[in-house]
């Protein structure tokens, strides 16, 4: 018995739709007997994960707060990964912009204005497109793969970030603790409610929409896609592969330099050794789970904060640890994606080579 | 329907906050840690510490934690979260939280927290910490004692002041019983990371350690020692399964009966804010037995221990000398607390170059 | 400093912290070979390493472990495989799920063992050749899973560019489409090549839990999955330039730390960089004869293959 896949004609439009939810219903089935057999309710436990986070004000703008960097750093990556570039060293990127852009409030602290903050994002998204043009330049003049060379720069920005914490840039009255002095008021992003929500998010939809328009609608969207799938034929155009590679590398590393000066200046206030929970990575996962599209990451994205808000919870009420958490998300993208397939495909479940359908795609023939 | 319905009223409840929630009558109590229960090290002591509330008070207590929390953006929710579902203590275990832990103070005065190693404090804030110091001062005397190369390796997590200041004790400690001896520190840059642990491990005994003790979580430079037969120091938690032979003694970090106190005072509705750095005296710095010594080593060792316990001998007793030569204080005087919380020198006899 | 006491210490430690990534990288090159892009190789090695120590210590016998190892990896690449090859899930993020996936799992599975000593695998110690100076210990004297780390990439690259099979894996990697109009299973040779890959990852889990320290503790690959990723891009695809890769991460880690036991005054952040530096410093250099790493790199890699009838 083995299963089969055989290519929708074009892309069912129904299945766009429900395939999300199949993967809802098997994502609750299995987190159901997960959880039985770990001797939690399951009632209880799924509850917590999927709306407990959205019952609350408080929890949903933690939400926007968690899912703000992943949609600005998905964002910039669906172009990347769209015009076949590999970068993957988005994490480095955002601690390079969050770096360029905390030298204001860190080394001239007693600025004051309203100036300050738009220097700042623009110091950052400056720090992290330069960081990403490094991978871009060295594949462009060397040949040198931009996956490694990416994925190597992530360490060295970390360590330069620990380095500036706990030499210069540390908060003369910290007791030499290692983090940076508090930013002054000017220097932090406002609120846009009662929370912790501040402009990131603001950021990452203007970002979406931005990023949006230019693919669907624009001759540098319409080039993007064809040196990604057609680079032959992009040749033809006279498209240039090299431009490209340096195009998106310093789109996606802007995007996540403003994401990395945002989570500094909004939701931490000051620089410190650890910035991030690996939001760079964690992006990667958004990108493809949105299908490389910026509405897509919008919703991936809070997809996967309410997967981390969630476990929280589950952790805090119930005491399921932290690894259950991660095994369930795991399996939550592994549906996901899965049910993905059905959007192009209609999956077969064939015994012994006798072409039997014994399952189809549920809307039967076409 | 009737158990759903039942399930979504009770997360309501909860969400209501901690006067509607059912577990009303018990002690909520919660913690913070920043890595995994299961490191063996830091986070793992400090969920000791929590079972040993569960175990002393029973029904009276119902604790939580949520571990893996990063020192970055997710510490204040984390911190929020627990202080909304109805927490009345919380602990917050790891320098890096003290901002958040402060700033989500602010926002519950009646929820008290107990923030680890930092110095920020308000009238809901406790801190508390550890004088590991104390401990090393011991240990580096029993190294002092025991190195026939006079040379100790030091495998380091970040050249942070409580680290900073256990390299000092140590050598303090050591130089006491052996003036010529040298201490060769490695910085890892990692609290956890067993390989690289093991890695600095080897490199210090090839370059001629025959003694290592580490400022970092895993038992990994143990088994290293043990396997090499050199001596070592456990740390965190007695590692005397991880090498047998090898383990002289080890620091242990000893959080349960702090953690019972504060419980038991807010039991009793006498919990105030307050500052406490405890050391042997109070049971928070506890030495594993002595083992592989000879019996006078190891009388020594515990004369010195019983010295600093009963405050008769402080581990940064002047004179003090730093590694360039400056005075910092003179005989008969010693380190205040402001001056050890913010250490960033190394004293003299020490070689290397503190990363600044 | 320079003794040879010193130097053979040095190649004695860099051949341990190598190990393990050489490991990983040549089943990961494989899988690669094939096609096939496999992120998840921190979470396949972690489970590996979880249960190489789990296995070990309820039979005492490590080399029991060694195939629980193997096998861990190998189970976890099967669920890989059935996502990306049988229901054409985006391998990218398929991948980075697994390691996700992979742990928490590990987390779980080794929750009971964590301060519990293992199990270690002993050196070989060859009679008579293992007593020759210098070399001996270096050549004669390692655990088994060292030469079976060379022997993986001998018999990797012998099979790769010497064999049928090789060249029937090239193919599939290179243009599925047409391995496929030859009448080869490209499914099939995708889900061998990654379990392949999963079972080296699992071994390389399972090294770190058994030889190059004898215990367990959440996240104790500590990103040496990713390293190994990184390394076979680095190897363009080449088993010889891997062992270089690996070796050349491996020593200049381990040189950093004996620079700063013999008191250098470097900051011990810029030190730690070095490996991450060389290795792009190395690769540019190496890249500079573009010819050989573009006729290398798999031209399907990542691709998804659906064959149609």
């Amino acid at each position: 018995m083995r299963l089969e896949l055989e290519k929708r004609a074009q892309h069912s439009s129904l299945m766009t739709v429900i395939s999300p939810l199949i993967a809802i219903v098997l994502t609750l089935l299995f987190g159901a007997i997960l959880f039985s057999l770990l001797g939690i309710n399951p009632g209880k436990a799924l509850y917590l994960y999927f709306i407990d986070p959205l019952t609350e004000l408080w929890s949903l703008e933690e939400l926007v707060v968690k899912a703000t960097p992943l949609i600005l750093i998905a964002c910039g990556l669906c172009i990347c990964y769209l015009s076949n570039t590999w970068n993957i060293g988005a994490e480095g990127q955002f601690t390079v912009g969050a770096i360029t852009g905390s030298i204001l409030p860190v080394m001239f602290y007693d600025l004051e204005g309203p100036y300050i903050l738009p220097l700042m994002i623009l110091m950052g998204a400056l720090g992290g497109m330069a960081y990403a043009a490094i991978p871009a330049l060295l594949k462009n003049r060397f040949g040198a793969n931009e996956i490694l060379t990416s994925l190597m720069l992530v360490y060295v920005a970390g360590l330069a970030l620990d380095w500036l914490v706990r030499g210069p840039w540390r908060d003369p009255d910290g007791y030499n603790f290692p983090e940076s002095r508090l930013f002054s008021d000017s220097a932090v992003l406002p609120a846009l409610a009662d929370g912790r929500m501040h402009w990131g998010a603001v950021f990452a939809v203007v970002a979406v929409v931005v990023l949006g328009v230019l693919l669907a609608g624009t001759l540098k969207g319409f080039e993007i896609k064809v040196i990604g799938s057609a680079p032959r034929a992009g040749r033809f155009a006279g498209f240039s592969q090299k431009r490209m590679v340096l195009f998106a590398f310093c789109i996606s590393g802007a995007l996540a330099g403003i994401a990395g000066i945002s989570e500094v200046a909004g939701s931490i206030g000051q620089l410190r050794p650890v910035i991030s929970p690996g939001y760079g990575f964690t992006a990667i996962i958004v990108a493809f789970l949105g299908r490389l599209n910026p509405i897509g990451t919008l919703l991936a994205g809070l997809l996967l904060a309410l997967s981390y808000l969630g476990g929280e919870a589950a952790q805090v009420s119930l005491g399921i640890s932290d690894k259950t958490t991660r095994v369930f998300q795991g399996v939550l993208l592994f549906f996901v994606l899965a049910c993905d397939t059905l959007i192009l495909y209609r999956i077969k479940l064939v015994r012994n080579s006798v072409a039997q359908v014994v399952s189809g795609g549920t809307n039967g023939q076409s | 329907m009737r158990k759903i319905l039942g399930i979504a009223a009770a997360a309501l409840a909860l969400g209501l906050g901690a006067s509607a929630s059912l577990a009303a009558d018990k002690l909520k109590i919660g913690f913070i840690y920043v890595g995994p229960v299961g490191d063996h090290g830091w986070t793992y002591q400090h969920n000791e510490g929590r079972l040993a509330i569960e175990k002393k008070f029973g029904d009276k207590v119902e604790t939580s934690f949520v571990e893996n929390v990063s020192e970055g953006p997710d510490a204040e929710r984390a911190i929020e979260r627990l202080a909304r579902e109805g927490h009345d203590l919380i602990f917050t275990t790891s320098f890096g939280f003290m901002n958040p832990t402060i700033k989500v103070a602010k926002k519950f005065p009646k929820v008290k927290f107990e923030h680890a190693t930092g110095y920020k404090r308000a009238k809901n804030v406790s801190t508390y910490s550890s004088r590991f110091y104390e401990g090393r001062y011991v240990l580096g005397e029993i190294a002092g004692k025991m190195s026939k190369t006079n040379t100790i390796g030091y495998i380091a997590s970040f050249p942070i002041p409580e680290v900073v200041r256990g390299i000092n004790a140590f050598m303090l400690g050591a130089q006491s019983v052996n003036p010529d001896m040298k201490v060769k520190v490695i910085w890892v840059n990692s609290w956890f990371d067993p390989g690289k642990e093991a890695d600095a491990a080897k490199a210090l005994i090839d370059q001629g350690a025959d003694i290592i003790t580490q400022h970092t979580d895993s038992p990994a430079p143990l088994q290293v020692a043990e396997e090499r037969g050199v001596y070592a120091f456990g740390q965190a938690s007695d590692m005397i399964k991880f090498a047998p032979k090898a383990q002289l003694t080890a620091i242990i970090d000893n959080w349960n009966d702090y953690y019972v106190a504060r419980t038991k005072a807010v039991l009793d509705g006498n919990w105030a804010s307050e500052d406490v750095w405890g050391g042997f005296k109070d049971d928070m710095v506890d030495m594993a037995a002595y083992t592989n010594l000879p019996e006078d080593v190891a009388a020594a060792a515990k004369d010195t221990a019983a010295k600093i316990e009963s405050g008769e001998l402080h581990p940064f007793k002047g004179p003090i000398f730093k590694q360039d030569g400056t005075q910092v204080i003179g005989e008969g005087e010693s380190l205040d607390d402001g001056t050890l919380l913010g250490m960033n020198w190394y004293v003299k006899g020490i070689d290397g170059q503190l990363p600044q | 400093m320079a003794s040879l006491d010193v130097i053979q210490a040095i190649i004695l430690t860099l051949i341990t912290a190598s190990t393990p990534l050489l490991i990983a990288a040549v089943g990961e090159l494989v899988a690669e070979r094939a096609g096939v892009l496999n992120l998840g190789v921190e979470g396949m090695m972690i489970v590996g390493a979880v249960s190489g120590f789990a296995a070990t210590l309820q039979t005492g016998n490590p080399y029991i472990g060694i195939l629980a190892a193997i096998l861990a990896g190998v189970l976890l690449s099967i669920l890989f495989g059935f996502l990306t090859l049988s229901l054409v899930t985006n391998q990218v993020a398929t991948g980075l799920s697994l390691t996700l996936l992979g742990l928490g799992l590990a987390g779980m599975l080794g929750s009971s063992f964590v301060g519990t000593p293992g199990v270690k695998l002993q050196k070989l110690d060859i009679p008579f050749l293992s007593d020759i100076p210098f070399i001996g210990p270096i050549l004669f004297g390692q655990d088994i899973l060292v030469y079976v780390s060379f022997a993986l990439v001998a018999l990797v690259a012998y099979v790769l560019f010497r064999t049928r099979i090789g060249l029937i894996v090239r193919a599939v990697g290179e243009n599925h489409t047409s391995a496929h109009a030859l009448g080869y299973s490209v499914i099939r040779v995708r889900y061998l090549a990654v379990m392949f890959g999963g079972g080296c990852a699992g071994l390389a889990g399972g090294y770190l839990s058994l030889a190059y320290t004898s215990l367990w503790v959440e996240d104790m690959t500590a990103g040496r999955g990713w390293i190994a990723l990184a390394l076979v891009v680095f190897s363009s695809w080449l088993p010889g330039r891997l062992l270089l890769g690996a070796y050349l991460f491996g020593a200049v880690g381990i040189l950093q730390i004996h620079v700063q036991a013999a008191g250098w005054p470097i900051p011990s952040q810029f030190l730690s960089s070095l490996p991450y530096l060389a290795t792009i410093v190395v690769l540019v250099v190496i890249s500079r004869n573009r010819a050989v790493a573009r006729t290398n790199t798999p031209a399907c890699l990542g691709q998804p293959f659906v064959p149609d009838r």
